[in-house]
């Protein structure tokens, strides 16, 4: 009899303090906003719509070189190769079917260009699906995005329209062959 | 064999290899870059370091090169050596110092053997930041991509080229730092089998042009097993591709055939797959005389009128198909009214072929096996341009000589440099008759030049003189009896002697003669061996399958006893001559073409069909040595291009003669009960239904990329995964892919850490440079012995006036690869070709337009000296550039 006293005395403040626990939030500062009003504050490095940016010079930093493709788990990047008539590499169709894209940032994490690279932008919303699938035109910015200063065809040794070999970082100008001195 | 220990495991091993190959055999990981295991070791890359022990006191051991230390027997090694491992990393830190960052734009990425040992040696942080050595590169033609910024120095490339292949325009130029690998000056590559240097260079140094036109990853690619369909010698390749369109051919390991390594055209003749003027709809040709496409309904009820309409059917087969398209087509027109679709010539000589295959059937050597045969006798073929495959295999030949040296003075076989320097210039002998100077003449002893009749005659006195019970043949004057003895003597003293013979000039006598010699010498000698060429991927099977030639159907339509041609891949120019081939497709009420190139046949035919190339299709080839190899569809094209098989089976359905078999495995089982010759096809690879673990085999690499994205600008849904209904592989990357897969079917090679073509094989291989695991795929029809046959009669007809003969060219006399963007650009100019004493009796020289007329067709090309050639003798260049449908050897009236 005592025990049963008991327990309806507990469980009857338990409710009463989960009510005023609960009354008390009332009180405190709102952890939603007012979306689409208000916007909230979304760090550079958020992982949202991927772009493809650009290099220091203004030209594609993408080289096709289907790294982001092959890193992706869900397979929804398609890059087709072409070169111009420099032998740069660009590339010719880049697809990404944000239908599929899960935003884990593996394609930036694999892009040896900074090309690629994930924005704090997330609000993609469609009502038709086959519109969820960017083209090049579509992701291709026209800033270098989070990393200034980088351009690939300046480190790498290919030579490109605009840079002879020799020409890029810490390199040394095209061997003589015809010397035999040391 | 010798009992070794390797991290403190035991192995019996064969004490004649050394320790880098045996490691790789037994599945350790050891990383490399000089040694290959064609190449053999030089020791020069210091990559393969391991440590090795005198016994089992010794517990300090000493640091030795895997590729230079022989297994002998008690031999104790580490490779997971502390100090051991870190030599390794060191070396390809030093090796990587100058490589360029490059790896995002280079086509050998993701397939690169460099990229492969920098991790498996643990180099994975670059510490050099000095000025990086450059280099300009080469333009080296339509083939190859020169990026010489890449190079580590490793001398494969050259060691390959100039070592294995006998070239001589790829060199190490400059010295010490400045070594530098390519040619005197810009230009395409002189050797035949310069592709191979793709695969060879560990880096992406050499690097297919063809490919890097329209680039995909090796991972992105869909592959299938391939058989080569540009010569009769059926080399395996892997053609890969992406999207529908094909992308490249890279060489597939066989055992017993083409091992690493392929020829050009193989490698890089496949590019008429991607032709934008095949026919890729069912045509039909208007009032107006223009081929109009038509939807496939339509199609059916035009076709069914055809054949309602049709007084006598004839088929016309080709031995460039299969013998599953062909065999469709025999059913569709019937078996009597079925021709194999070749030239007469080719015809005889392929059936003379099939003859001596047949008889020596015990005695055929694989091209694998013509490696290891010391003395040769090559007559009338120059088997660098019609079988090119072979002609490597018999530079290597010649090199017996030297491992004979080297055994004597107990050098190694694996120890290259040392081989090759006590070789010197002591090859084993290499005899040749043929009609006009060859590119092998550089290894051949005292070259022949003969016109045909003359080569068969001297084939059948060789077999007199080895054996006098063989016909004799009279009146040969001292010179050439000199000769004869001379060539038998040898061929008598050697271990292995092999004979080498073919149809290119069209001469059944020459084959009779090679059969002979090889009866004669093997009654002395068991070892002896017989290598027989033909000239299409599938020309024996043909020979097999009908002996009536394209003669038969054009005469058919000729007397009025057919009025309607279906041709099968086929291009009736190719086989006749231009006026005749006119007069019957203008007689003939209808001439239905089933084909996947715009042939000169298919513009004049009233109705095309177009059928899927080797690409688009499955189908079995049989090659030169009679073994049955079954090739796979690397796509599934774009309705209604279908194999051709299906179309004539199609066909028969509208016909009324609709087949009994409903796919590939069924139509297979006919074959095989209709024409018994070839039970065995069967075996070529597993049926439909085989799986393993209750798994297809996939045609793409696991990491396959852009499935959700390549179609979806089309639409968004995915695509239903494609079905093959034909054969147990997949066309994605699921399924079994391993060990554990049969041969057959294996479309790619890769295996964990090893993405490397060449290198990636091993792990399929029953030891380095062996066998495929399971056995080398193909089915030999003539396996067991004929009956003992009899000598031929030494007979040949000679031509006493003036005489045609066949000029064939490696890029062009091919119809099929002559259509690739890449051979087009290195086909050679059509040119007659004359020594200078008939130049002057004709009036003409060097660089004159010259017209002859030929089985009355005439042709005016420049004329060139060629003072090779016998006196009297026009070289013809034939399979391109129209002049198609000669018969060749033939007496022409300048």
């Amino acid at each position: 009899m005592k025990n049963a006293a008991q327990n309806a005395f507990s469980a009857t403040s338990s409710v009463l303090r989960t009510i005023g626990m609960t009354f008390m939030h009332s009180f405190r500062k709102r952890d939603t906003i007012l979306y689409p009003e208000e916007k909230p504050y979304l760090p550079p490095r958020y992982r949202g719509r991927i772009v493809l940016t650009r290099d220091p010079d203004g030209a594609e930093r993408c080289v096709a070189c289907n790294l982001c493709s092959v890193a992706c788990p869900v397979d929804c990047i398609s890059v087709v190769k072409t070169e111009d008539e420099t032998g740069r590499w660009y590339p010719e169709t880049f697809r990404i079917n944000f239908s599929r894209c899960i935003y884990c940032g593996y394609c930036e994490d694999a892009c040896p260009t900074y090309a690629i690279q994930l924005t704090p932008d997330f609000e993609m919303g469609e009502f038709d699906r086959q519109n969820m699938v960017y083209e090049k035109s579509d992701l291709l910015i026209s800033g270098v995005g989070k990393r200034p200063g980088y351009n690939f065809y300046r480190v790498a040794g290919m030579s490109v329209g605009g840079k002879d070999k020799g020409q890029a970082e810490n390199e040394a100008e095209p061997v003589d062959i015809k010397t035999l001195l040391p | 064999m010798a009992t070794i220990t390797i991290d403190g495991k035991e192995f019996d091993v064969d004490d004649t290899e050394n320790l880098l190959a045996v490691a790789l055999s037994k599945g350790f990981d050891l990383p490399y870059f000089c040694w290959h295991p064609e190449l053999h070791s030089v020791g020069a890359c210091r990559q393969c370091a391991v440590k090795s022990y005198r016994n089992d006191e010794d517990d300090k051991g000493m640091l030795v090169m895997a590729c230079m230390t022989p297994c002998s027997d008690g031999g104790r090694f580490e490779i997971d050596d502390e100090e051991a491992a870190e030599m390794r990393r060191q070396v390809i830190e030093w090796l990587m110092t100058n490589h360029p960052h490059d790896c995002p734009v280079c086509e050998e990425g993701g397939e690169c053997h460099l990229q492969d040992m920098t991790l498996m040696a643990g180099h994975t942080q670059r510490r050099y930041r000095g000025p990086k050595r450059t280099h300009k590169n080469q333009d080296l033609g339509p083939f190859i991509n020169h990026e010489m910024n890449r190079c580590i120095a490793c001398y494969r490339c050259v060691r390959y080229y100039r070592d294995y292949a006998d070239g001589d325009d790829l060199r190490a130029l400059g010295s010490h730092n400045n070594v530098y690998f390519g040619r005197e000056s810009d230009g395409a590559f002189d050797n035949e089998f310069s592709g191979n240097l793709v695969e060879v260079c560990p880096t992406g140094v050499f690097t297919d042009k063809t490919l890097g036109a329209h680039y995909n990853r090796k991972w992105d690619m869909q592959n299938a097993p391939g058989i080569c369909n540009h010569c009769s010698l059926g080399c395996n390749t892997s053609p890969g591709s992406r999207q529908g369109v094909l992308k490249r051919i890279q060489n597939r390991y066989h055992g017993e055939i083409n091992h690493y390594f392929l020829c050009d055209r193989g490698r890089f003749g496949a590019g008429f797959v991607n032709r934008d003027d095949r026919p890729r709809q069912p045509l039909v040709r208007n009032a107006d005389g223009v081929l109009e496409p038509r939807e496939m309904d339509v199609m059916r009820d035009t076709m069914e009128e055809v054949f309602a309409q049709a007084n006598g059917v004839v088929g016309v087969g080709s031995p460039r198909a299969s013998l599953e398209d062909n065999f469709a087509l025999r059913h569709l027109v019937g078996a009597d009214n079925f021709t194999n679709g070749m030239a007469p010539a080719d015809s005889a000589a392929s059936v003379a072929a099939r003859d001596a295959i047949a008889a020596n059937a015990d005695r055929l050597a694989t091209l694998r096996e013509v490696e290891s045969c010391d003395a040769v006798l090559i007559l009338g073929e120059d088997v660098t341009q019609t079988a090119p495959r072979l002609a490597l295999s018999l530079r290597q030949s010649r090199r017996n000589k030297h491992l004979e040296h080297a055994a004597a003075n107990k050098i190694p076989k694996w120890h290259a440099r040392a081989v090759r320097d006590i070789g010197q210039y002591n090859n084993s002998p290499i005899f040749s008759a043929t009609t006009s100077a060859t590119r092998l003449d550089d290894i051949v002893m005292t070259p022949q030049r003969l016109r045909p009749a003359a080569i068969a005659e001297l084939g059948f006195a060789v077999a007199h003189a080895l054996d006098n019970t063989a016909p004799k043949v009279e009146q040969l004057d001292a010179d050439t009896q000199a000769l004869v003895d001379a060539i038998a003597e040898t061929l008598k003293g050697a271990k292995k002697p092999l004979i080498v013979a073919g149809t290119s000039l069209g001469d059944p006598a020459i084959l009779k003669a090679a059969a002979n010699a090889t009866k004669a010498l093997a009654a002395a000698n068991e070892a002896t061996r017989l290598f027989v060429t033909l000239a299409e991927a599938n020309s024996l099977g043909m020979a097999m399958m009908e002996e009536r030639d394209i003669d038969h159907a054009l005469t058919a339509v000729e007397d009025g006893s057919a009025d309607t041609l279906v041709v099968m891949q086929n291009c009736l120019y190719e086989r006749a001559p231009k006026a005749r081939v006119d007069a019957v497709i203008k007689k003939a009420k209808n001439v239905v073409v089933l084909d996947h190139s715009m042939t000169r046949t298919v513009g004049e035919a009233t109705h095309v069909l177009p059928s899927g190339s080797f690409a688009e299709s499955d189908g079995t080839l049989v090659n030169n040595e009679g073994r049955a190899q079954r090739f796979f569809q690397l796509f599934i094209p774009d309705a209604p291009m279908q194999e051709g098989w299906r179309w004539a089976a199609d066909l028969a359905e509208v016909a009324g003669n609709k087949p009994e078999w409903l796919g590939m495995d069924d139509l297979i089982k006919t074959i095989v009960a209709d024409c018994p010759q070839f039970a065995g096809i069967e075996d070529a690879a597993p049926s439909q239904s085989f799986r393993k673990f209750g798994m297809r085999f996939p045609r793409s690499p696991h990491r396959f990329s852009g499935r959700t994205a390549m179609y979806a600008n089309v639409d968004v849904r995915e695509r239903r995964p494609e079905v093959d209904p034909d054969s147990p592989l997949a066309y994605s990357m699921e399924g079994y892919y391993g060990e554990q897969q049969p041969p057959s079917t294996i479309a790619y090679a890769w295996s964990p850490g090893w993405d490397s073509n060449q290198a990636a094989i091993t792990r399929f291989q029953d030891e380095v440079g062996g066998h495929l695991k399971g056995g080398d795929p193909g089915i030999r029809l003539f396996a067991a012995p004929g009956a003992a046959a009899e000598f031929w009669a030494a007979e040949v007809t000679a031509v006493d006036g003036w005489q045609a003969v066949p000029v064939y060219h490696i890029f062009g006399s091919e119809s099929q690869s002559a259509r690739a963007p890449a051979i087009a650009e290195r086909m050679p100019k059509p040119e007659y070709r004359v020594n200078a004493e008939a130049a002057k009796a004709l009036g003409v020289t060097a660089g004159d337009s010259f017209e002859l007329a030929v089985n009355g067709e005439t042709h005016a090309f420049p004329l060139a000296i060629d003072p090779s050639l016998p006196d009297r003798t026009i070289g013809v260049p034939v399979g391109m550039h129209g002049v198609c449908g000669l018969r060749l050897p033939v007496e022409v009236k300048p």
